[in-house]
């Protein structure tokens, strides 16, 4: 599904991804770990196309088609949702207009027909529900006044309502208490965890991983992946840090 | 400049003129003439006025405000960057041009019809905007399902008692309640362009409510459809006697087109004891290209008189079009417990420049007052607030909340805000807030990751700044602005 080739990539100039390369096939979950500023953020982000983003070297295939020359919303209307470390507040403008909004843009880009209102609550009111969000929520303005775990859920519902094939999750699981964490999980798997899907975790720690078990663990440093291996070197890194691990 | 160039120019003007009008004869004195000469004089005040067959008080009433007009200087203190203008270098008077006659949509301007298209327009109401042969009827249909739309509108209205025709069917109908009200809200020596209005006003709109009434429909869809060009220099005056209640919208979100450059139009608004205004306008004249060139000067008197205990004037406007806005709708709350509202959204793209804002006397005692304003600036434009909140020594217990905030796109375009508030009475509770943000690149890159096109994603987020102010707009036009408001930025970011 997707193919990272020896992908470099800077931020004002400065080279932050060095020789990255990555393959997730359809069905798999694979987290990537690492340490601050490993450049964890910066593949998501250069992965969701965000401006600013260089890429300097390198290539994505997405389902046998060049990532990296879409824009962000050709990228979204693709399948690739990418799950922000930190959500933005757009004032005035509801959740459930935003959503519907961008669901029938998707649609219009994929040559498809826009879902009607009620069909679109329909569906909003499904995914809400899977991560005990009221639809009420729904109705307040995009992540304003919404504390960290909330946003975090709303990601989850956006991510349920439109439905991608490939999710790369930024540290989903940071602000999150235990029930929200366990919430968050457990509609991870029921929405991403299908055969024709994939999700790319990108974490610090471990204990998401034990509500969405991963296929493959890699271990992200200095801008490439340096170790790769299987659930058990997520809890190996838990013990014993990222520098003896990745060392 | 030798005298036979002079004549050369002036034959050559004229013959614009006389093309404008599409009437092949020069001037002369003769009534069946269709325009003025170029210029303004006092024979340019009586052609206009017996043009419109007026009673002699009226001709005087202009020809005072003429007079008056010559002794002011062109007010200089808004922020705006205006080249001079000649006011003997423009037409005055011109029968409303013909549309160009067209056979079906495919001769229409493509770039027009894809801004139609995007506001949503329906195609049969395209044709009449556009001015397709015989589309009228069919759009009255088409939209109103309905034989005629006119008829059946006037008889509702008139079986109400509210009167609403053309200003000048008015002066001969009605001289006594215009004869009461015109010019007693904005007087005539009120400002230069107002003064210029009272001399040479070409048409508008009279609208009376008699006491007890509420207008049966919203005074919008009529006058959309039957929108004629009521020209450059227009007037509104409308009354809403005791108790009495209406809804009125301007203008039409569809790119307006005029020949003429320099606007200046006089509202008057009065609301006696217990009656309730609500004046809208969505206003997308012409503002000049991507480098600036030509557009739409727009200088605009609008103020209501709110003279009776707890009357109500609500203005809202979304202003996208023109090169120049210079516009201040006020309330002058005189009334005991009167309420004065100003919802306003100014977008300014390109070297477009907008100093708009609001003026809420409180004179009476309890008053209240809401001023909303939210100015979008993208381009190279410059976009200004200014606005005056006034209690008077004798206004006890005035309250006002004022919200001004400014939304930017880009680095090289600029917005203001400035308030000026002047209480003399103690009592008075007076707030105000302000922001200045820009949309962020944070905010554009979430709504695209989720789908959303780079324009789609500005009106989006731009449609959300605005949210207070659209929501005041009748159901039918906050569709439309709301999509306006995206077209008028278009190509504005990345």
């Amino acid at each position: 599904m997707l193919k990272i080739d020896n992908l470099h990539a800077a931020v004002a100039d400065k080279p932050i991804l060095k020789g990255l390369s990555l393959t997730i096939n359809a069905g798999e979950i694979h987290a990537i770990m690492g340490p601050n500023g490993a450049g964890k953020s910066t593949l998501g982000y250069t992965l969701g196309g965000r401006p600013g983003y260089v890429v300097t070297g390198g290539s994505v295939s997405f389902n046998d088609a060049d990532l990296l020359a879409l824009e962000p919303h050709e990228r979204a209307a693709a399948g690739l949702f990418l799950g922000f470390q930190y959500p933005v507040e757009i004032p005035g403008v509801s959740f459930v207009q935003f959503l519907r909004e961008s669901v029938n843009a998707q649609r219009k880009a994929r040559g498809e027909e826009p879902l009607s209102g009620g069909d679109f609550l329909k569906l909003a009111r499904e995914q809400a529900g899977r991560l005990r969000m009221d639809m009420d929520m729904l109705k307040r303005p995009v992540n304003v006044g919404f504390s960290g775990g909330e946003k975090k859920r709303a990601e989850m519902v956006q991510m349920g309502i439109l439905d991608p094939c490939l999710a790369i999750l930024d540290e989903t699981d940071s602000g999150l208490d235990i029930d929200a964490l366990r919430i968050c999980g457990e509609g991870i798997n029921a929405i991403m965890r299908k055969p024709d899907k994939a999700v790319l975790l990108i974490t610090h720690y471990q204990r998401l991983l034990d509500y969405v078990k991963p296929d493959f663990v890699h271990v992200l440093a200095g801008g490439r992946i340096v170790k790769s291996g299987g659930p058990e070197l997520a809890l190996q890194l838990e013990e014993q840090g990222y520098e003896a691990v990745a060392a | 400049m030798t005298e036979q160039v002079q004549d050369q120019k002036d034959q050559a003007a004229r013959e614009a003129a006389a093309k404008v009008a599409d009437y092949e004869h020069g001037w002369s004195a003769d009534i069946e003439t269709e325009f003025a000469p170029k210029g303004l004089d006092e024979n340019t005040v009586r052609f206009i006025s017996a043009k419109k067959n007026e009673p002699e008080w009226m001709l005087e009433w202009r020809l005072k405000a003429y007079r008056h007009w010559l002794t002011m200087p062109m007010p200089d203190w808004a922020k705006l960057n205006i080249p001079p203008i000649d006011y003997q270098d423009a037409y005055y008077y011109a029968a409303p041009k013909p549309k160009k006659v067209l056979a079906s949509l495919d001769e229409v301007d493509p770039e027009i019809l894809e801004v139609y298209k995007k506001l949503g327009i329906p195609l049969e109401e395209q044709k009449v905007l556009a001015g397709v042969e015989g589309a009228r009827k069919v759009a009255v249909d088409a939209v109103f399902d309905s034989v005629s739309v006119a008829t059946t509108f006037r008889e509702e209205l008139k079986k109400a008692g509210v009167i609403f025709l053309s200003i000048s069917e008015a002066i001969r109908e009605y001289p006594d309640l215009v004869k009461r009200w015109l010019g007693k809200v904005v007087p005539m020596h009120d400002n230069f362009f107002a003064a210029l209005n009272c001399a040479v006003f070409s048409d508008g709109t009279f609208v009376y409510i008699p006491e007890g009434v509420r207008c049966p429909m919203e005074l919008s869809t009529y006058f959309r459809i039957n929108a004629e060009n009521t020209g450059q220099f227009e007037r509104t005056l409308i009354v809403a006697d005791k108790g009495a209640y209406v809804s009125y919208l301007e203008g039409c979100t569809a790119p307006q087109r005029d020949e003429n450059q320099l606007h200046a139009a006089v509202v008057e608004l009065v609301a006696l004891d217990d009656a309730e205004i609500k004046y809208s306008t969505v206003q997308n004249w012409y503002p000049g290209d991507a480098e600036g060139k030509g557009g739409i000067y727009n200088f605009v008197t609008k103020r209501a008189l709110c003279q009776g205990a707890r009357s109500k004037v609500s203005w809202t406007q979304v202003e996208t079009g023109s090169a120049v806005t210079w516009k201040y709708p006020s309330c002058v709350l005189n009334g005991e417990d009167s309420v004065g509202e100003f919802y306003s959204v100014a977008v300014t793209n390109n070297f477009q420049q907008a100093d708009t804002g609001t003026k809420m006397i409180h004179n009476g005692k309890g008053s209240r007052s809401t001023i909303v304003s939210k100015g979008i600036s993208a381009g190279r434009s410059q976009n200004t607030y200014r606005g005056l909140v006034r209690v008077a020594p004798q206004a006890e217990g005035v309250r006002n909340f004022t919200q001004c905030d400014s939304l930017l796109l880009g680095k090289d375009c600029g917005a203001h805000t400035v308030p000026y508030i002047e209480v003399r009475n103690p009592s008075a509770q007076i707030e105000h807030e302000a922001t200045t943000s820009k949309i962020s690149d944070d905010q554009l890159f979430y709504a695209m990751q989720r789908g959303l096109g780079q324009e789609e994603a500005v009106a989006l987020i731009v449609n959300g700044f605005a949210k207070e102010v659209l929501q005041q707009l009748p159901m039918e036009f906050a569709v439309e602005a709301q999509k306006l408001l995206g077209i008028s930025l278009e190509g504005s970011v990345g």
